[in-house]
């Protein structure tokens, strides 16, 4: 049996083609999904794809959250299925409330692209289930705005709880500003909601899958989401 | 105002208004005469350069189109075709650096999917003023922040460029923004393939058309910029990015359903050049209702909505029975349709607005009847003084740290990190290669790509310049294994109507020329930029060149830096007593002169073999080309790239700054590991390539025995830091 992972196309959705094929390269089936449709078409897990949603005019995300297609995704998080959401992806799950706190503008006020290492928090969620908390993953980023804030009763619960998924690291893990890219409070990259099945980061996985393009980082992420992904359809 | 001092204030000379009468046998009106001013304006018909440009190369087994349509395409084999053009964006950006740059990528882009390929990959050179200067960082930063926000948003990522600075590009920056499609061969919508009939609907699609960039292509980029230019803000288009990226997926999935017959973007001189044009190419003439165009706003003028550079928008022709089907593909992404005519038999244009007829002329008239002028020409004076004969007692190792850190030279990375260089998934090498590299999608093939171009050249010997600009990208795409298959050339130039301009134009257009045919890398396409140019500032002459290779196996294209130690480092080709307009004589002894490095166009094309074959036999662990900095540089370079260093012997009978420094043409610095050295220098010696051996990698210091000892992590630093230390972001 193989896991059906639907990812949805936006309006200005960009990344959508590379986490369907990356979802096929790991040996999943990748199932195109379209943001006018109320419909998931019987996917076992959710994916919102990096890009520029409806031109992320307003705020990131800000238009995309009201997509027909989010109702559904709403619908399935609240069921328990597993959501990730990634850069674009994870804004739009922010402004759709279904993470807390924000992205805004990088540090630096640029957009950003380049290889980051990152540290695994917990092995708690959908896509890192597979993984070691303290394992450091090698992926790109590339936002202009990637910055996580939240207030600090909401950053005081997410740590508290343990629902840091991805902090921004050196190679050997150490976490510190020099390694942050953005300038995100406590050097977040990535959380999950208060129930796991729902993540989000800013790090693009799907861009690290092939070593012949380069890191090979986001593989342990996707093989995590697809296992996650069998053991709710045999449910 | 009469029409002679109208047809002035379009940019349009006595003689042509005269021409145009002629051609009409009456006086223009009004709107037609905006329509002439644009067509006929040296944007659109390379009224000056057009004579040149024909002696150009224009064939060859790989072309599948060349010159004269929205870009060309070579053939990449196992059917796929690779779809290229550059343009320049110069003068809008000289402007307003964010939209101007910006514009510049949506027009390129939609210039590829008009082509019906799939934009894969952006490279932008660029030239300003030094960053010493407050508008010249003002400027760069604006132009990378338009392209990276324009690129980054449309999901095309940028895959490499070239930043360079001198004096001379103050007052009018270069950009230049070439883009690179791939498509099925069969499936290219060229004017060869698609066959419009007569009865067929022009459907216009996208975006709205209002006032933004009236008069762009006649006025902006037609004529030199000015004390007040700003005030011709109004004349720089507006991007929107999303609607492009709509555009983009809209008119892909059009062409793969096989609905359209013909496919133009909006660009220049707006709805007049992509109707005329498609009429034209389909031997037809055509009708066009002005009140069907959707308008941003009321009120335009039938002038204003002809000539409209309003981006985002494309003309479909489609034959009556796929109109719904067209329809229902672009409401499904969100863009708005209307059909504003047809292609009718007979040869005329006939514009009507609210009833009545607006203008009425013949398409020809405004494609091919366009003036051509061979314009006088001027040799310009050569200066005696070379460098390379001048004393140099500095310190060797000092000199290698300014000139890493020097701008031309110094890390892009605060440039390119701006720039998404992997979304699509394909990008094998990216920026700070040689070469880019990008997949096709589904082959082992692999698309190389370099631009290059050598300002500093161009200001002593125009020839040389066209010539090396066409060796140099060649050469960086053969270091990375590739074939070079063909070029596309951005000619950026100051006013042709100066003799001295045009004979510059003249030269490096020859200069190209000769390299093309010798290295049989035909011109499919390209852009000529003139006007360049304020008050008496020319920019330096900057012939630019796209170079497209193809390597059949991506897992074997070669990488620049030293990838370990204890490979065998050599430097294939010779090297002369040539600083002339070298990096070094700028950087160090502060002046540009002398006579560029000789160019060997047959030593260069078996250089080009040897490293393709090389490549393919996987006996090179690096290639790096030596280019500014002569080989002291590339050196330092494969060091900082690999993070290895080196112990080099340089030996010759020339003094050691110039064995160092000097910038002699043909030259590779390549790493072999020792149990391929044998069959390496066997296979150099039948390409009839002199190679010699220099000495190994390994450590953390860069050793040329008795000239220099740095350490690698002071020449990285050097190199990483010297453009954020120039824009006052680190100390």
């Amino acid at each position: 049996m193989t896991a059906r992972l639907g990812v949805v196309t936006f309006p200005g959705s960009l990344d959508d083609r590379d986490a369907l094929r990356a979802i096929e390269q790991m040996g999943g089936e990748g199932v195109a999904l379209w943001h006018a449709d109320r419909d998931l078409r019987g996917v076992d897990g959710v994916i919102l794809p990096g890009g520029f949603s409806y031109g992320d005019y307003l705020r990131c995300g800000a238009i995309a959250r009201f997509a027909p297609v989010m109702d559904e995704v709403r619908a399935f998080a609240d069921a328990g299925g597993p959501v990730l959401g990634i850069c674009n992806g994870f804004q739009i799950l922010c402004e759709s409330a279904l993470l807390p706190g924000a992205l805004i503008r990088n540090r630096s006020l640029r957009f950003v692209c380049r290889v980051v290492h990152l540290r695994v928090e917990t092995s708690r969620t959908p896509v890192t289930s597979e993984l070691i908390p303290g394992e450091v993953l090698e992926m790109p980023i590339k936002h202009g705005e990637g910055q996580f804030v939240a207030s600090e009763e909401e950053l005081g619960k997410l740590e508290d709880d343990g629902r840091v998924v991805f902090r921004y690291a050196g190679p050997d893990g150490a976490v510190a500003d020099e390694h942050n890219p953005n300038g995100a409070l406590h050097g977040i990259a990535g959380i999950r909601n208060e129930a796991g099945n729902v993540v989000g980061l800013m790090p693009h996985p799907e861009h690290a899958i092939d070593p012949d393009i380069g890191p090979t980082g986001g593989q342990g992420l996707f093989a995590s989401l697809l296992a996650a992904a069998l053991a709710g359809a045999s449910r | 105002m009469n029409l002679e001092e109208l047809a002035g204030s379009l940019g349009l000379r006595p003689e042509e208004l005269a021409e145009i009468r002629e051609l009409l046998g009456r006086d223009p009106n009004r709107t037609e005469l905006a329509m002439y001013a644009a067509m006929w304006s040296e944007h659109c018909s390379y009224k000056s350069s057009k004579v040149h440009l024909r002696t150009l190369p224009s064939e060859g087994s790989a072309v599948l189109v060349g010159p004269g349509q929205d870009a060309g395409a070579v053939d990449v084999g196992d059917g796929w075709a690779a779809v290229f053009k550059i343009e320049s964006h110069s003068h809008p950006s000289a402007i307003e650096p964010y939209q101007g740059a910006a514009t510049g990528v949506g027009g390129i882009v939609r210039d590829i999917v008009s082509m019906g390929a799939r934009p894969v990959a952006l490279m932008d050179p660029l030239m300003f003023g030094p960053l010493t200067e407050e508008r010249n960082r003002w400027l760069l930063g604006g132009v990378v922040a338009g392209i990276g926000g324009y690129g980054n948003c449309i999901g095309v990522p940028t895959v490499g460029g070239e930043v360079r600075f001198a004096e001379p590009h103050s007052a009018n920056p270069t950009v230049n923004v070439l883009c690179v499609g791939v498509a099925r061969a069969d499936r290219l919508m060229s004017s060869a393939t698609a066959q419009p009939s007569p009865g067929s609907l022009m459907v216009l699609y996208g975006a709205s058309t209002g006032r933004d960039g009236i008069g762009g292509v006649s006025v902006l980029a037609s004529a030199t910029l000015e004390e007040g230019s700003e005030d011709s803000r109004p004349s720089v288009q507006i991007g929107d990015p999303f609607a492009e990226k709509l555009l983009i997926e809209a008119s892909l999935e059009l062409i793969e359903q096989g609905l359209l017959e013909g496919l133009q973007d909006l660009g220049g001189a707006g709805i007049t050049c992509a109707v005329s044009e498609s009429a034209a190419r389909a031997g037809l003439g055509a009708r066009l209702d002005l009140g069907a165009v959707p308008l941003r706003e009321p009120g335009l003028e039938a002038f204003e909505i002809l000539t409209s550079e309003s981006q985002e928008r494309m003309l479909a022709i489609v034959p009556p029975a796929n109109l719904e089907r067209v329809e229902e593909v672009c409401h499904r992404w969100g863009l708005q349709t209307a059909v504003v005519g047809s292609l009718e038999p007979g040869g005329d244009l006939h514009v009507r607005m609210g009833g009545a007829q607006v203008a009425r002329v013949p398409v020809l008239s405004l494609t091919e009847k366009a003036p051509v002028y061979e314009r006088p020409m001027q040799a310009m004076e050569r200066d005696a003084d070379d460098p390379t004969f001048a004393r140099f007692e500095g310190d060797l190792g000092e000199t290698l740290v300014t000139l890493v850190a020097a701008p031309n030279v110094a890390s892009k990375r605060w440039v390119y990190e701006q720039y998404d260089r992997m979304v699509q998934g394909q990008t094998v090498r990216g920026p700070g290669s040689d070469a880019a590299v990008v997949r096709v999608p589904g082959t082992m093939k692999g698309v190389a790509l370099s631009v290059d171009g050598n300002g500093r050249y161009g200001a002593l010997d125009p020839y040389l310049a066209g010539a090396h600009a066409v060796a140099e990208a060649a050469r960086n795409v053969a270091v990375t294994g590739a074939r070079p298959l063909g070029i596309t050339n951005c000619l950026n130039f100051g006013n042709p109507e100066r003799p001295e301009v045009m004979w510059q134009f003249a030269e490096a257009v020859r200069g190209m020329r000769d390299a093309c045919l010798a290295l049989e890398t035909p011109v499919t396409g390209g852009n000529v930029s003139f006007y360049n140019e304020s008050g008496d500032s020319a920019i330096w002459p900057t012939p630019v060149v796209g170079m497209l290779g193809v390597v059949s196996d991506y897992r074997l294209a070669v990488p620049a830096g030293f990838p370990a130690s204890g490979l065998a480092v050599y430097l294939l080709g010779e090297s002369f007593a040539e600083l002339g307009g070298s990096e070094f004589a700028e950087t160090v002894l502060g002046t540009v002169s002398g006579t560029p490095p000789a160019l060997d166009l047959e030593v260069e094309r078996r250089l080009h073999t040897l490293l393709q074959d090389a490549a393919a036999a996987d006996l090179l662990a690096s290639a790096h080309d030596c280019s500014d900095g002569g080989v002291g540089v590339a050196l330092a370079e494969c060091a900082i790239l690999g993070g290895e260093g080196f112990a080099v012997t340089l030996e010759g009978d020339l003094p050691p700054h110039v064995l160092l420094f000097g910038e002699s043409a043909s030259r590779a610095v390549v790493g072999v590991s020792p149990e391929r050295e044998g069959s390496f220098r066997g296979l150099a010696a039948t390409h009839g390539v002199p190679f010699v051996r220099l000495g190994e990698t390994g450590g953390p210091r860069a050793l040329i025995d008795g000239m220099l000892d740095v350490p690698v992590a002071d020449l990285t630093e050097a190199w990483e830091s010297a453009i954020p230390r120039l824009l006052g972001e680190i100390d």
